[in-house]
Formats: C-alpha cells, structure tokens, sequence
C-alpha cells in the first residue's frame, strides 16, 4: 500500500488542470483554486490538508462532480466523465442525514435511487449497518443518536453504494476528540481488513495528526489562490503510534510548511501558473481572526522566552490547527511575530503590545495595522479624504471585489471592520453601514 | 384566526426582503415589479370583462332553509367545498414552489407576482369569478360553486405556496448535496428531501390558510350583485338569511355550529397532524419538551389521518419511487438532450411572445374602460381610500393596545397561558364574518353604530394575528433576560422599554404585517352589508367596491381593486418591509 507499490498502476481518478475561478462582472476573473494535478490510486488513502477557506473542499467538490470546473478536466480510469460521475459517495462534516428518516431508511435511501428492490435494500442495509456498530439501531432516527452514532450512520449510507472512491468531508471534526478518535479507528479497521469494496479513500481535513494517522499520502494545500503546497508520502506502517519519532517528524514537517509565511508563497505562485489567470494585484489576505486573541498568544510567547515550537503549543492549548493558525498569521501580518523552523519568536513589537495595558495595546496595533495591512491603510486614507470621513462599506465592499470572490470580501470587510473598530481607526454603524473616521 | 397552540405559533412568512445589492439593480427589480403588477391589473380585467360579456339569464335562487335541523347537512357542504378548495390550493402550491424554485428566471418573475397576488383583495374578485363561472354553467349550481371554491382558493393559496417556497431554497446544502451524490431522482428527491424539509411550514401555514378561508366562505356562498341573487346552500349563507330576516335565534344556532365545526376539526385533524409533523423538525438533537410522547402516541395511533398516511401514502410514495428511478435510469440511456432543449426553448419564446400581445391588448382595454370614469370620481375614489386607510390603522392600533399587555401577560405566566389557551383558541377560530350579524344586531341600536360595527369586525379578523404573535414573542424573551432586569431593579416602565417591547418587536411585526392585509380585504364587507333587508354602509374603499359589484358599475369596479390592491402593495413595501428588516437586524435575539 506504499507509494512504490501503486507508482506503477492506473490511478482511479485524475485531476489534470483543474481550476476553478469566478468571472468579475467588470472584467477580470478571481481564481478560487489554480490549476492542480492530482490522482488518486487505488488502495491508497489520501488526505487534503489545509487552513479553512483554502478551497479544500471546492476541489472536493470538483472532484465529486458536485460544482463544475471553470478549467481542466477529471479523468475516471483515464477517461473523461460529461457529468456523469461514476460512483462516488461521501461522508459530510455535518453528517447530512435527513432527519425525518429512520437510520435505516437513511442508509437504503441511495440503494432506492438506484432502483434496488424493497427486500434486497433491506438485506444489504442491515449488512452494513452490522459493520460499522449499528445493529439495534435501525429504526431510531437520527435525532435519537450521539454524535458519533450519526457519523457512523453517515458511512454506512456512503459504504451501501459500494463506492470506489469514498470521499469524507472534515467527517470526524464536528466530533469530541474521543469520540473522533474511536471513529478513526474504527474506519481504518475496516479498511486495513478489506471488509469494504471501497478502492481508495480521499480524505478532506484541517487537522495534520488525522492526517498523519491515517493517509498514505498528504497533500498540502496553499491558499489565495489554492494550490498544491506540498505532497507527503507516508510509509510508518499501521497502526501507527503517536509518540514514535518518526510521527511527530512528519507532523512537525507539515507544521513547518504550513506555517511559512502564506503571502510569501502566494507571491511566488506555483509553476502551473499562468501569466493573467490570477487575480490582477495581490492583495493581502487578512486571515479571519478578531484582535482579541492575539494578546493572549503573544503573552504565553513573553511567559515561555519570546520562542516556542508551534506544533508544542498546539498541544498544550490543546487548540487545532484551524484555531491556532489564523492568530498566528494575523501575529505574523502584523510584524508582532517571526517564524522559522516550525518555531515562533516574538519580535519587539510584539513584546511591548503583550506588556502594554488596554489602551496602550489598541494604539500599538493601530501602528501596526496602518504599516503592515494595505487595506487598512486604505481605508484610513479613503476616510480621511472625505469633507465628512464617513464613507459607506459598500465602497470599500466594491475594491475588495476586484481581488475575491463575493463570499470572501464579505468576510474580509468583516474582519477589516473588526481590526479598524478595535484599534480606534474607524467607528462603524452596522444599521446604516457606515464608517467614521475616529476623531483623536 | 389559526386554530393554533399557543406556545408553538409560528410567525406567518413575509415576502422575502428581495435581495437588493446597492446601486443600478434595485430599479431592474423595480421594473420586474412594475411588468408583473400590469400584469396582474390585466388579468384582474380580463376576468371582469369575461364576466360582464358572459352575463346570461337569471336562474332562479336556491332557497336557503331557517331550520336549525338543516345546519348538520349545511355544515357538511360548506365543509367539502372548503376541502376541494384547501386541496387545489395545496397543488398549486406546491407546483408553484416547486417551479419558482428550481429555475432562476422563473423565480424572478414568481416570487413577485406571488407578493402581488398575495396583497389584492379577494372579495372584489367575488363578481368578476362568479359571474364567469355562471356565464360557463348557466343550468347548474356548479357554475357558482366552482365560483366559491375559487375565491377561498384565492384567499389560501399563497402563503402556502410562499412557504413552500422558502422552505426550498432554505435546506442546508449538505442534505442537498447527499441527494445529488447518492443519484436520487428528481421524484425521490421531492419525496424524501423537499417535501419532509417544508412539511411544518405547510402544516402551520395550512392552518392559517383554512382559518382564513372560513371567513371567505361566509361571505361567498351568498352574495347580490345588481338584481341578480346568488346563493349557496352553507353555513354562510344560512348565518346571512337569518341576519337579513334579523332572526336572532336563527344567528345564534348557525354560530354555535360554525364553532362546533371548528373546534372539531381542530382537536380531530390539526392536532394529530400538528403533533405528526413534528418529526419533520429539522434538527440535529432532541428538543426537550417539544413533543408530548404519550400524547402523541395516544392521537398518533388512533388518527384515521395517521393511518391513512402510513397504509396507503407511504406504499404509494415508495412505489413512485422506484417508477420513476427506473424511468430516469431508461431515460438518462436514450437521451437526447439538445433537439428537446430548442423545442422547449420554442415554446417558451411563443408562449412569453402570446402573454405580451394579451397583455397589451387588455391594458389597452383596460384603460379605455378606465377613462369612462370622471374625474369626480376618482377623487371619490381617493377620497374613500382615505377613510379606510384611517379605519384600517385605527382598527390596527386598537388590537396592538389590548393584544400587547394581554399578550405579554400570557406569554410571562404559564399559568395563565393554560387558563387562556382553550378560550383564546376557540374565539381565533370562529370567522368574523360569522360574527357579524350579532354584532351588527348589537351595535345598530347606538348612533353611529356602523361605523363601530366597521371597525370591530376587521379587529375581529385581525387580532388573533397580533395576539399570538406577541405571545410567542414573550414566550421567546429569554429567562436570563428577564432575571437581569430583576438584578438591576427596572421599574415597569424600563422594563417595557429595555426588556418587553425589544422583545417583542420582532413578532408583533410579523402579526400586524399579516393583520393589515386581512383588514384592507375585511373592509369589502365590514363597511357594506345587506342586513334585515337594508343595506348598511359606511364610506369608504371597500364599501365603494362592494356597491359598485351591487349597481354593476365594472370601471368602478375595476378602479377601485386596484387602488386597493396598489395600496397595500405600497403599504408593504414602504412600512412592513422596512419594520421587519429593522426586526431581524436590530431586534433579533441571537443566542
């Protein structure tokens, strides 16, 4: 089940140039993923990893047939699919079980789509809902189970199908640590024992030890636009232990790629780019953190000697990757931190913002803002040039459209407004959609 | 007017705050409001002209009996004309739904014309539909019963298909996804995502629909319209002869059995399907406390309804199923996708090319129609819409002053909701068209005693809206809330203002939204009324259109509905929308 076994073989699916970006209405295109290549081959476990918002599961999406491509193609057994996507199932963060139907019901309900008879779907339901621990359970609905319970009924429903390629969408992370943990087990049992026809599994998630217990390959994706960072192998044999030394390598190497400066690979885009595809300047991204949680970071950075190893820290906070990370970037963006080597250290700047009080914490980071974050620093300039400094967020909504998608601005603006709020750059009245220049 | 549970009131839907990005597009949706209301004034005449060219001889009147032994018989007429009705409106809606939200252009056009459709006056369609469906049955009572049926279908079907609708366009993309990968066909997906998901919407909104159908009812199973006397054998047009002979006891039996019908279908069919329905709740974790289990066993078991549905709707569901699976199957193998497209395409483009050249035709006449009248007229015209905008408000503002600290009292004390709750419901649920002889009969005695009467029936129509909501509304403010303005010793009067009306604002919204609606339509016969054979009115736009349907002036007719319904479109647009976006940005309670 190693990479050299299977170098030789077909992959069961291919991605080749697949990319997916939005037309602008005034010209122009925002480009969401840039082209990828990817394959996935048979009895290999893959796993997509990266930040939230970084397009992983569009590309799943893409991959799924559920949203159309805006470029390139995916291949079944080196054959072009028109629409018609041989058989895929996938398991959902939110497990997408309707909730009006037995947990039996649940699961025959894809077998009635295929036209199996009434007797036979009952048969084969009743096998799977064996498998995976869920004999007793048939006629309870969904509401009535944990959890854990509903993400099992979630894989019964995507295993009834027989799929060859079984997809999961972040499906252990709406879960409690244990219980995700049982699940995790419990999947590559199954698996590893061949009790399920399924011939490769595509795993979608932000957490690298998830990523590390299970996947014989990781990808990594990079964001704005999304692309293939990094590609790990993974050869510890199963089961693997967590405390050994070659798992916490890799998952310290995976840290320390996704902790590199993002803009900085977003600057020098992958090869696969091509000139005018991406979007027309770079604009930085502001990850979507409120202020609040930075103080707390850069003080435990002051308490452990201005330098500590992220992937330590995580652990200790016992905080994953999609809450750590963010805090970290807007650290970085800000020029309150530095990272090297996986490790964060804390620059002067960052020392005086962790010791300062309230008020002298929001006139730092008001210096820090207007210096290091571009949109910030237009939006000051844009207020302070109006008779009234009072413009509308619409304004400011239309700039940020030219760089991202409807969705993204949105939540740019929004975490823009949060920064300008706290740092005193801006009033902002949400009823009218205002902003005020604050008058010191 | 909803037979409802209290607790469990459900805020009647809104029109959707169409999506309206700043700039160039908000005057695109305005044209598209402006094309679908010609529109709707089109099809408004054209029934009023097929009605006035069709208008054949007079067929002699059903004779409506005094004797109470009648009413059973009567009941149950009236009682299957309000099922085909409920029963057609239900496939509309759902054809309507369904279509407006699965194709975006078709949603541009619906969601509008719907909204539309929803604020005209159903009554001052009453001459225009019976005197066509006469026209086309002129040896049968079918021609007026068909007639009747279609006007409470008028009155019901919208807001079911609204909330259908909405139900649609809001299930979670995940469900909707897990269909398209799991292949369900486009029938499975109706019958095991769609519909499931908008169940409870339809379920309440039914409830809301069929209350308020009961009040049409009574008013069109008999009606005059110029010399020519319509009449259905119903509990309405029972209550009507016995008022318009001033039979006292005659009034008093028809009402206690309108109650009687009502009470019954609501414990035998609304609870059981109330308490059914519940296992649509689309939600991931048991709710505490929200089902009655025993209750619900006990009524679940023993409902004829229940049953039903299991022994013969669930079969035959799972039938259609897998029917229609194999037909996708057979039919996605011999597709041949581009010849249909530019058929369909065909005959979208004649069909759109066919609507615009009757739509022209019909405003032209229209408005030829129109400029008969003087302009003496119109300003009578404006001058009556003027009194019952101020009846209308009037009436409103007496309901929020009563149902408000009543409302809130309910909605504070447990004890009190359980003592209320019997009697509230019962008095919701009697039509206040039932109602108006008696108090017609009451009032005629003081001075200016119609005038009352006017107002008291559209508050009679309307506050069962604003009362339940603003129950609901109190229900909802959270203890915390309610335990800090205790901390911090509010007086009442802060209270009010920091804790109660905040709370509140939200729902009452809601109610006087659906209540001003009802009272604009309620004012075609509150302030027009044959009584003890006189006519009793009061100036004003209803009372315009009901004694122009009476002399069978059609341009005044005409030119009255739709100054009505222009009204309460503006109305909409310029009061309600804005109050109840200001509701859920500002007022709404997020956990």
């Amino acid at each position: 089940m190693s990479i050299a076994d299977t170098a030789a073989t077909v992959p069961i699916l291919e991605a080749r140039k697949l990319e997916k970006f939005y037309q602008h209405p005034e010209g122009g295109r925002i480009q969401v993923i840039s082209p990828i290549d990817l394959a996935v081959f048979p009895g290999q476990i893959l796993a997509l990893l990266g930040p939230s918002g970084c397009g992983k599961s569009t590309l799943m999406r893409m991959l799924t047939g559920l949203s159309p491509a805006s470029g390139g193609a995916v291949y079944w057994h080196g054959r072009t699919v028109d629409g018609n996507f041989p058989n895929v199932a996938i398991v959902f963060q939110s497990f997408a079980l309707f909730p009006w139907l037995t947990v039996i019901e649940n699961v025959e309900a894809p077998l009635e789509a295929h036209g199996v008879s009434a007797i036979e779907r009952h048969k084969r339901a009743l096998r799977i809902l064996d498998a995976v621990g869920l004999d007793g359970f048939e006629s309870a609905y969904p509401k009535e189970l944990s959890g854990g319970m509903k993400q099992r009924v979630g894989v019964a429903r995507a295993l009834i199908v027989e799929p060859e390629v079984l997809f999961m969408d972040e499906p252990f992370s709406a879960l409690d640590v244990l219980t995700a943990e049982t699940l995790r087990g419990e999947l590559l049992e199954l698996w590893l024992d061949h009790k399920i026809p399924t011939r490769a599994m595509f795993i979608v998630t932000h957490n690298i030890e998830e990523a590390v217990i299970l996947a014989d390959r990781i990808i990594v994706l990079g964001r704005n636009p999304a692309h293939i960072h990094a590609d790990f192998s993974v050869t510890i044999p199963h089961p693997r232990d967590r405390k050994s030394l070659e798992f916490v390598e890799l998952v310290d190497a995976i840290y320390r790629t996704l902790t590199q400066p993002d803009h900085k690979d977003a600057a020098a885009p992958p090869r696969t780019h091509v000139p005018g595809v991406g979007p027309k300047a770079k604009a930085v991204m502001l990850p979507h953190t409120r202020p609040g949680g930075l103080a707390s970071l850069l003080e435990i950075l002051v308490d452990r000697g201005g330098r500590v190893d992220l992937h330590r820290l995580a652990e200790e906070l016992s905080l994953d990757l999609e809450s750590l990370l963010p805090t970290i970037d807007t650290a970085v963006l800000l020029g309150f931190l530095r990272l090297e080597e996986g490790d964060a250290i804390i620059t002067p700047e960052g020392h005086g913002f962790a010791q300062a009080d309230i008020q002298a914490r929001k006139a730092i980071f008001r210096k820090a803002a207007i210096a290091n974050v571009p949109l910030l620093r237009q939006m000051e300039q844009g207020l302070r040039a109006k008779a009234n400094h009072t413009l509308s967020e619409e304004f400011f909504r239309d700039l940020l459209d030219e760089h991202f998608s409807a969705e993204e601005s949105r939540r740019q603006l929004e975490t823009a407004i949060q920064w300008g709020r706290y740092a005193e750059i801006f009033d902002y009245d949400a009823g009218s959609g205002k902003l005020t220049l604050t008058e010191s | 007017m909803p037979a409802a549970a209290l607790p469990d009131v459900h805020p009647t839907p809104l029109p959707p705050a169409a999506k309206r990005p700043a700039g160039s597009r908000w005057s695109w949706a305005f044209l598209i409001d402006i094309a679908v209301f010609l529109f709707v004034f089109a099809t408004v005449f054209g029934i009023y002209a097929i009605g006035r060219a069709w208008l054949g001889p007079a067929r002699p009147q059903a004779r409506i009996s005094q004797n109470p032994r009648a009413l059973p018989l009567y009941a149950f007429y009236s009682l299957v004309r309000m099922v085909i009705a409920y029963a057609i409106s239900l496939i509309f809606s759902l054809a309507f739904g369904y279509l407006a939200a699965s194709s975006r252009r078709a949603e541009m056009i619906m969601i509008p014309l719907l909204d539309i459709l929803q604020s005209i006056p159903v009554l001052s369609f009453l001459p225009g539909v019976m005197l066509t469906m006469f026209a086309l049955f002129p040896h049968s009572q079918l021609g007026i019963e068909l007639g009747s049926i279609l006007l409470i279908f008028t009155g019901q079907a919208w807001n079911i298909a609204f909330s259908f609708y909405s139900a649609l366009k809001t299930i979670p993309r995940d469900l909707r996804e897990a269909a398209i990968i799991y292949r369900f066909s486009r029938w499975q997906r109706f019958a095991e995502l769609d519909l499931p998901f908008a169940t409870i919407g339809l379920v309440w909104n039914s409830m809301v629909s069929v209350a308020g159908g009961w009040f049409f009812l009574m008013a069109c199973e008999m009606f005059v319209l110029g010399k020519r006397d319509f009449r259905l054998p119903g509990l309405g047009s029972f209550l009507q002869t016995a008022a318009s002979h001033g039979d006292t006891r005659g009034i008093l039996w028809g009402v206690s059995a309108m109650i009687t019908l009502v009470v019954l279908l609501d414990q035998l069919v609304w609870r059981p399907i109330i308490l059914w329905a519940d296992k649509f709740k689309f939600e991931q974790v048991e709710s505490s406390g929200a089902a009655h289990p025993t209750l619900f066993h006990l009524i679940g078991r023993t409902s004829v309804l229940i049953r039903i549905y299991r022994r013969l709707f669930r079969p035959l569901i799972n039938r259609l199923t897998l029917f229609f699976t194999v037909r996708a199957r057979r039919a996605a193998e011999s597709f041949t996708a581009p010849k249909q497209h530019r058929l369909r395409r065909g005959i979208a483009y004649a069909g759109i090319a066919g609507i615009l050249i009757g739509l022209a035709f019909t405003v032209f006449y229209a408005v030829r129609e129109l400029s008969d009248l003087h302009r003496e007229d119109y300003v009578e015209l404006f001058r009556s819409a003027g009194l019952t905008f101020l009846r209308v408000n009037s009436s409103l503002l007496l309901s929020t002053l009563w149902t408000v600290p009543v409302g809130v009292a309910v909605g504070f004390s447990p004890r009190l909701a359980r003592i209320a709750q019997p009697f509230v419901q019962v008095a919701a649920s009697v039509p206040a068209t039932a109602l108006f002889p008696i108090i017609l009969l009451i009032f005629l005695r003081l001075r200016g005693g119609m005038e009352f009467a006017a107002m008291l029936l559209m508050l009679l129509g309307t506050q069962w809206f604003v009362l339940f909501n603003v129950i609901a509304g109190a229900m909802a403010i959270p203890t915390d809330l309610k335990e800090a303005s205790q901390v911090f010793r509010f007086g009442s009067w802060h209270r009010w203002r920091f804790l109660i009306l905040p709370g509140i604002f939200p729902y009452l919204v809601t109610g006087l939204v659906t209540a001003s609606g009802g009272a604009w339509n309620a004012s075609i016969i509150s302030e027009y009324f044959h009584f003890q054979g006189k006519i009793l009115s009061v100036p004003g736009l209803g009372s315009t259109i009901s004694s122009a349907s009476d002399a069978g002036r059609f341009d005044m007719l005409l030119a009255s509905t739709l100054i009505m319904a222009a009204i309460v479109v503006l109305i909409n647009r310029l009061v309600w929308r804005r109050l109840y976006r200001l509701a859920s940005s500002r007022f709404k309670l997020e956990a």
